[in-house]
């Protein structure tokens, strides 16, 4: 099974985050929403792997990474 | 105005039991003359067991119902002996489009796999496939099997007395007392049957009335499967347009939970919607409207001593996916041989634990797919809307949404992985599809398909490996289908029961599922999975 990567993995994250916010700029709540899902689907098929997804799921609930 | 759903079938007459002294005893007493009960009569009385069907209606169901019968239901009907006619009335639809507000979304082709006898789906109103199914058992009964069916013969008690089911008959003319080995009730999701046994029924309703109609209409719309999500002509619900024969189409219209039904069927409202949908200048008449609601439930056991319940008295899935008849069908399928063989004294009694065992995992795993089409379909929640509305959005532009778009899954039969009736697959390198537990796979052979050539009894077939023509295991004859990818012109042969095999030896049972699989013929391993097969085996 994958392990879900939970290190600093990706370059240059002030700017990652920079774009994130960026593309929620001037949508409304609604606006954002949708986008967020979209995102999240279109990432979701990049993975493609269920038990990544899983264990993305878990750890975006809370869950603290098993040792 | 379609009149074959007043005509009376099998009004009520006077039956010789009604004048007996004592209690008469048939081996098989069938209650509810829907599309199960009559698919169990007709599979039962094919195989020589006596069935009595007792229903309090004598016509087939009012207004249509159910339109999409699945693949392996008609392969059923063929073993029945009225495939034919049911697939040559039928539409079959293969093309399929979907529309999300005002746009139209993506266009799909079901493609069905080559080489099989019946299409993947057929659309046929439900009263005419239980009118074929009258006609069917009609003529069984003609032909001098041991067949009845009683109409205006309302079941008002039922009792399992440990030896037999005691029950009592309304009639016209007053009631009477019957007895049977088995009981099937078949009596529809409303069940009496079941609330006279004081039985559980327990699921999930869905808050959602759904407005169905059933138009003529003279208009060219293709023979496709339309399905709206929020379309503009129904603000923030769904709908579909899906074809029949004769011209029919059906319409479901999603309303919401807090709507007044009455109002809602009347034509005055019920037209102006329609034409919002079909456009203004389209003609149609209306055949039949009605407004229904649904739930997803079924019972914690479907075998209750000498009483056994099949289709919608023993589960009820939501109608997307088309899955309510088609399953009941499959229950009856699975339940007849085991039941002749019971009743012959072949098996013992405990092979009808097996129908629970198999038929629960084939009513979860239907459950299952309509709560997901309906939540699809229906989101009940702000975020799941929001999710479904992306994946729609995505689907215009990007395949990979496409598969997540769910307006209900075609229904496929269910593998019957882990049942106590399946031997261990020893065919090392054999398709998953034909494993143990699973449904034959169709195959087309010099002369006409392989499931023509199966069913009723246990087969060994066998591809390019010696066995003997006939064998009896403890009084139950298997026949031997001789097979041989050397004749195996498309690649079907190897690819649905070869796969990385030289040869195979195959088990199957009389309902067309694989008992057992071997890459070579070996009697006592034959012996051994034929007694695991009728519960003979040792519990695992
Ligand atoms: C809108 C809609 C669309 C559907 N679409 C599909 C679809 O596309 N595909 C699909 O497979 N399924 C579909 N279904 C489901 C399908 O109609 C049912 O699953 C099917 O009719 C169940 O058959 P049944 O024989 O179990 O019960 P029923 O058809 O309900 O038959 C029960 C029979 O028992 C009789 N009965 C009841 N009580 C007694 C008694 N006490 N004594 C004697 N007789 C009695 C009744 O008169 C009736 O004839 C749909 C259902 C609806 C409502």
């Amino acid at each position: 099974m994958t392990k879900l990567c939970l290190d600093p993995n990706i370059d240059r994250p002030d700017d990652a985050y920079a774009d994130l916010m960026a593309a929620h700029e001037g949508l409304s709540k609604p606006e954002s929403d949708a986008l967020n899902a979209r995102l999240i689907l279109v990432l979701a098929n990049h993975i493609g792997d269920r038990d990544v997804l899983r264990q993305a799921l878990e750890v975006a609930r809370g869950a603290q990474p098993a040792e | 105005m379609n009149k074959i759903f007043e005509t009376p079938l099998y009004p009520y007459s006077r039956s010789a039991d009604q004048d007996a002294e004592a209690p008469v005893r048939h081996p098989v007493v069938i209650v509810g003359a829907g599309p199960v009960g009559l698919a169990a009569a007709i599979d039962l009385a094919q195989q020589g067991v006596a069935v009595v069907v007792l229903d309090d209606n004598d016509k087939v169901s009012f207004g249509s119902r159910a339109i999409c019968f699945a693949k392996r239901p008609l392969e059923i009907l063929d073993r029945l002996g009225c495939g034919q006619e049911v697939v040559e009335k039928g539409v079959v639809w293969n093309l399929g489009k979907v529309f999300f507000r005002d746009r139209r979304v993506y266009d799909f082709n079901l493609l069905p796999e080559e080489g099989h006898r019946r299409p993947a789906f057929i659309n046929l109103q439900q009263y005419y496939f239980e009118d074929f199914l009258v006609a069917r058992a009609k003529q069984l009964a003609a032909e001098g099997a041991p067949i009845e069916l009683r109409g205006g013969s309302r079941v008002s008690s039922v009792e399992d007395r440990g030896t037999h089911v005691a029950l009592t008959v309304e009639t016209p003319e007053g009631e009477y007392a019957l007895e049977a080995d088995y009981l099937l009730a078949c009596d529809g999701a409303g069940s009496p049957v079941r609330s006279m046994m004081g039985l559980d029924f327990v699921g999930r309703v869905f808050e959602d009335n759904f407005l169905i109609a059933d138009v003529r209409m003279e208009a060219e719309f293709p023979t496709e499967r339309w399905f709206w999500f929020d379309p503009p002509f129904n603000k923030g619900q769904s709908a579909l347009l899906h074809k029949q024969p004769d011209g029919v189409w059906r319409i479901d219209l999603q309303l919401g939970w807090d709507i007044d039904k009455e109002r809602e069927k009347r034509p005055e409202n019920v037209i102006p919607r329609l034409k919002a949908m079909l456009g203004e200048d389209v003609a149609f008449e209306l055949e039949w409207i009605s407004i229904y609601t649904f739930q997803c439930r079924r019972m914690e056991k479907f075998r209750h001593g000498r009483v056994i319940f099949a289709g919608d008295s023993a589960h009820q899935v939501s109608p997307f996916g088309a899955r309510g008849a088609n399953s009941g069908v499959q229950d009856t399928d699975n339940l007849g041989w085991k039941l002749r063989l019971v009743l012959e004294g072949k098996a013992p009694d405990s092979l009808l634990d097996s129908y629970d065992d198999e038929r629960i995992l084939g009513a979860d795993e239907n459950i299952m797919n309509s709560t997901r089409s309906t939540e699809f379909i229906t989101p009940k929640s702000e975020i799941s809307r929001i999710f479904r509305d992306a994946v729609l959005d995505l689907a215009e532009h990007h395949a990979f949404a496409r598969p997540m778009v769910n307006s209900g899954r075609l229904s496929v039969p269910a593998i019957y992985d882990g049942s106590p009736l399946n031997s261990p697959d020893a065919l090392p390198g054999g398709p998953a599809r034909s494993r143990p537990g699973a449904p034959c796979p169709d195959l087309p052979l010099a002369e006409g398909y392989l499931l023509d050539r199966l069913g009723d009894r246990f087969v060994l077939m066998t591809v390019d490996c010696d066995a003997p023509e006939r064998l009896e295991i403890d009084g139950i004859p298997v026949t031997r289908l001789a097979l041989s990818a050397r004749d195996d012109e498309t690649g079907a042969l190897r690819d649905r029961y070869l796969g990385e095999a030289s040869a195979a030896c195959y088990l199957i049972r009389p309902d067309q599922h694989v008992a057992a699989r071997w890459d070579s013929y070996d009697e006592a391993a034959v012996t051994a999975a034929l007694h695991r097969a009728i519960g003979k085996g040792e519990k695992a």
